[in-house]
């Protein structure tokens, strides 16, 4: 016997005389003969419990954590206790997509909570119920541009992270969509060349903030430009950082996307994470994946159930807005009790200490003369330094004394070879960022 | 408990806070300096004690049914137990807490596991290699169609512009392809559910890009001309994509590979265990058989000697992922599969068969069976035999949940009117499957003694049958729309 399989030999042969067979191999007749499996698979022999934690543990020791000093669309806030034993529940993790809400009020009941905190952050109408994570839900924001354009070009300023604009290349390519990239001036988009390439192929501008560079761009002007033009405006942002920035609906957007990673989800080695997207309702049918939406039970009953699923793959088929099936419904609990949690005060205060640490560590690293500004403009948690010390080095030292930080943006563009990339949140300690900073202004 | 239906918002009382934030230690950088760049007012989000927050979520969570509160024969979702101790292991804080881009050498573990679980996938599904990064099912046949279009783009056939998917795919298939940019070709299966192979032959053309199948299919039958289908598609050019979804009735019994197939997607949501999470977070692992690796998504996972790499791959169709895919979904499914070896997963499609061929036969009295035959992993119904009642499918299913059940998958697949599709899976007991059916003949039962009760259930469960026509006319989609529609 085997703990995952509950049929006993006595079970079997009754089961087999019910189904009128003598043997097991009768069921898989219509298995080519060919093709039939006649050897064990060639992978490792089954592990007890035991041997499996050990296996782990050992696994485990091959990765080395670190106190975090970066971002570049992954960062280290702080996740409350409360989280991990709210979705460790079985009913929230073990329940599939709410098919049946009768028996998922539960699912839908956060769904709709999460839909409503997603538009209090964004200043948007209406929010899905989640995306895979902020890169995918930027490539879906360009698919609903498209949509509600009819054209097919993309613009990208290239201040948003080369992660998402990688993944709306990939999208776009594939989809047949053309993808140009609006030139960077002193950290931010370009406002002058924005206004040249819009012309009436384009059907989506994408502008992210804070961006790349951890820069908040103010993109005042952007959404007339872009509009004027008939395109549509979509706005990334890391969404923890909307609790006290202008909101895309206060710039003049009319698509919101990015990731909710920030709300109490662990680094997790890059996921699961949580995409978002947000938009005006007069724009919800064009909008990807599952929706939630109140109604009244047959005895006039609060409840809550998938709306507007004649967009979905399931009805539509090929004509569907997307082919999301699966999301990450369990992230937007993470998000919404993250956000129930911390309230209007508490993400405000996250906020300021990123930032009054941030700031710290900026004016640190400068100080050694190791490390000098790139851009003289506003930021918030993450920053940007040009040095001339070398990767390896800072790597190495970083390592030897626990830290990670300080990564090279030449992983994505050679042209940003000597600038390296920080970030700081409210977990870093005063004592952590003053010796993060001693140990790099001790390099050479 | 159950008639506990407050949202987080309504318990809202200005002032409260579930978190205590260090102080702040700096007078010299304070964010108002970011001055207009700031919103005007604070969002409205709810301002509640932790236990507030602890003890709404709990009274949330039993409005739900999970697998560990009942038997769960949701059709073509693959609803198995989904094993503690890798939960546990997800949660160890050398894996919870890598950053993504930390430096290969200090997450070789991360990446050992990573390499590991697609060789063990490969092995399994008898193809060469896998890429873990896709999101979901649906993300991972996104992924594979974009590795058949970079693949007959790389050989100079712009031509093949067209996907040929059943009428009885699972619905992510033709979104996926339409996605891709691929014209889709959709061909009637036969009465019994198998491709027509006179439809097949009569579409096959040199602009066909490939075909998407899954086996068995969304009827739970294993179309036995699949060797010829797979044939005859690779001699028109076309490539063979496989919808894993059905993944689990094969499990030691045969590969997609060894069918013909040149790509697919694993949904480990399903067959390997992991938890669906209320739809998600999945993983849809992509794989290719030899000769098309080179186009699996970026970032690639490497291996040197003992040391793991990650690259950048220049024929790679591009990313489809921020970073490695939901690590902690895969790093679960890798624990399954350790747990499970070389002894128990080839047993996984034969107990899972056994199972919902032993639902099949004993309702067959009760439920219109529309094929004959053996099913696979799950079997369909086309509603009651005793169709004078009026009572339908729908009525069915409620009625399953006053007596503890969950639901199977209905009116799906869309070939029948009344489709009732069960999936026990092997983790299901003689005696769960016994008592399933003992109820399943009751409700046949009382559809024709007191159809009354079936048209008005469930009963039982923390609220009824619910407004569908009304929540898609008013769209009140977040709780400021509620505010407003209540104060009118």
């Amino acid at each position: 016997m085997f703990k995952y399989f509950p049929h006993t030999e006595a079970d079997l042969a009754l089961m087999r005389a019910k189904i009128g067979i003598r043997n097991d191999a009768e069921l898989f007749a219509d298995v080519p003969e060919a093709v039939r499996l006649k050897k064990d698979y060639r992978i490792p022999s089954a592990l007890s419990e035991i041997e499996l934690r050990a296996r782990l543990k050992e696994i485990a020791a091959m990765n080395q954590t670190a106190v975090v000093f970066s971002g570049l669309g992954a960062y280290d806030h702080y996740d409350p206790s409360v989280i991990p034993a709210i979705v460790a529940r079985q009913e929230f993790l073990t329940s599939y997509t709410p098919y049946q809400p009768e028996i998922a009020q539960g699912t839908l009941s956060y769904i709709f909570e999460y839909q409503s905190m997603v538009t209090m952050l964004t200043g948007m109408d209406v929010s899905n119920a989640s995306m895979y994570d902020g890169p995918t839900a930027a490539a879906e924001a360009c698919f609903m541009a498209e949509s509600m354009t009819k054209r097919k070009k993309i613009l990208i300023s290239a201040t948003v992270h080369p992660n998402i604009a990688e993944v709306v290349q990939t999208y776009a390519h594939f989809r047949g969509l053309a993808v140009d990239f609006i030139p960077v001036f002193e950290g931010e988009t370009s406002h002058e060349d924005l206004a040249k390439m819009l012309d009436d192929s384009v059907a989506g501008v994408i502008v992210q903030k804070p961006n790349y560079f951890g820069i908040v761009e103010a993109f005042a002007g952007v959404a007339d430009a872009v509009h004027g033009n008939g395109s549509v405006l979509i706005e990334s942002c890391d969404i923890s950082t909307l609790a006290v920035l202008k909101t895309p609906a206060e710039d003049g957007a009319d698509i919101a996307c990015g990731d909710c990673q920030a709300l109490g989800m662990p680094l997790s080695f890059g996921g699961p994470y949580l995409g978002y997207l947000a938009t005006k309702k007069q724009h919800v049918r064009r909008m990807p994946g599952r929706i939630c939406g109140q109604s009244f039970d047959k005895n006039g009953k609060r409840a809550f159930v998938l709306t507007l699923q004649a967009r979905e793959q399931h009805i539509r088929r090929e004509k569907a807005n997307s082919n999301i099936c699966s999301n990450q419904s369990l992230m937007a609990l993470y998000a919404t009790v993250y956000l129930s949690l911390m309230g209007p005060e508490g993400m405000k205060r996250v906020n300021e200490l990123s930032y009054e640490k941030a700031h710290r560590l900026y004016d640190l690293l400068v100080a050694t003369g190791k490390f000098a500004p790139v851009f003289d403009k506003p930021f918030l948690k993450e920053f940007v330094l040009h040095t001339s010390i070398d990767q390896t080095v800072i790597r190495k030292a970083l390592s030897d004394n626990g830290f990670f930080g300080a990564v090279s943006l030449a992983d994505y563009d050679d042209s940003y070879r000597d600038v390296v990339n920080f970030a700081v949140t409210e977990k870093r300690t005063d004592e952590e960022i003053e010796r993060f900073a001693a140990v790099l202004g001790g390099l050479s | 408990m159950k008639s506990y239906d407050r949202l987080i918002f309504e318990l809202s009382v200005p002032g409260r806070t579930g978190v205590s934030l260090p102080a702040s230690t700096s007078k010299k950088h304070k964010l108002a300096a970011l001055g207009s760049l700031l919103r005007n007012t604070a969002p409205a989000l709810p301002e509640v004690s932790e236990l507030d927050v602890v003890r709404h979520y709990t009274n949330l969570s039993q409005k739900n049914f999970g697998v560990e509160t009942g038997f769960y024969p949701l059709g073509s979702c693959t609803m198995k137990y989904n094993p503690k101790i890798n939960e546990e292991i997800a949660g160890m804080p050398a894996f919870a807490g890598l950053h993504p881009l930390q430096p290969a050498s200090q997450v070789q573990g991360a990446l050992r596991v990573y390499h590991e679980l697609q060789a063990i996938l490969s092995e399994l599904s008898g193809l060469s290699e896998f890429s873990l990064n896709p999101f979901a099912g649906a993300h991972g046949e996104l992924a594979g169609l974009m590795i058949i279009k970079a693949f007959l783009e790389d050989r100079g056939e712009f031509k093949r512009t067209k996907i040929i998917v059943p009428d009885s795919a699972h619905g992510t298939n033709p979104a996926s392809a339409a996605l891709c940019g691929f014209e889709i070709v959709e061909i009637p299966s036969t009465a019994e559910g198998f491709v027509d192979l006179d439809q097949l032959k009569a579409v096959l053309a040199d602009d066909i890009a490939g075909m998407m199948l899954t086996n068995p299919n969304t009827l739970g039958i294993f179309d036995k001309n699949i060797l010829e289908i797979t044939k005859l598609v690779h001699g028109a050019g076309g490539l063979m994509y496989y919808d894993g979804a059905n993944l689990n009735a094969i499990l030691g019994q045969c590969r997609p590979g060894d069918l013909g197939f040149d790509v697919m997607h694993i949904n480990l949501h399903k067959t390997f265990s992991t938890p669906h999470g209320g739809g998600g977070p999945g993983s849809g692992p992509v794989g290719v058989r030899k000769g098309l690796e080179r186009f699996l998504p970026n970032p690639q996972v490497k291996k040197d000697g003992g040391a793991y790499y990650v690259e950048k791959g220049a024929d790679a169709i591009g990313s489809v992922s921020g970073f490695f895919g939901n690590f902690k979904v895969w790093l679960k499914a890798y624990c399954y599969c350790l747990t499970l070896g070389k002894e128990h997963l080839k047993d996984v499609g034969r107990f899972a068969t056994i199972n919902a061929n032993y639902v099949r036969v004993a309702l067959q009295d009760d439920f219109v069976m529309p094929i004959r035959g053996f099913a696979m992993h799950e079997c369909v119904f086309d509603g009651l035999v005793d169709q004078s009642t009026g009572v339908t499918t729908l009525d069915v299913a409620k009625r399953l949940l006053d007596y503890g059940f969950h639901a199977p998958t209905i009116y799906f697949p869309l070939l029948f009117h009344q489709s009732i599709m069960i999936e026990p899976t092997e983790t299901e007991s003689k005696q769960t499957l016994d008592d399933f059916i003992a109820v399943m003949k009751k409700v046949a039962a009382e559809a024709k003694t007191e159809p009354d009760t079936l048209k008005t259930a469930p009963r039982t469960t923390p609220v009824t049958r619910i407004d569908e026509v009304y929540a898609a006319k008013k769209m009140i989609l977040t709780y400021q729309d509620y505010i407003a529609e209540s104060g009118r």
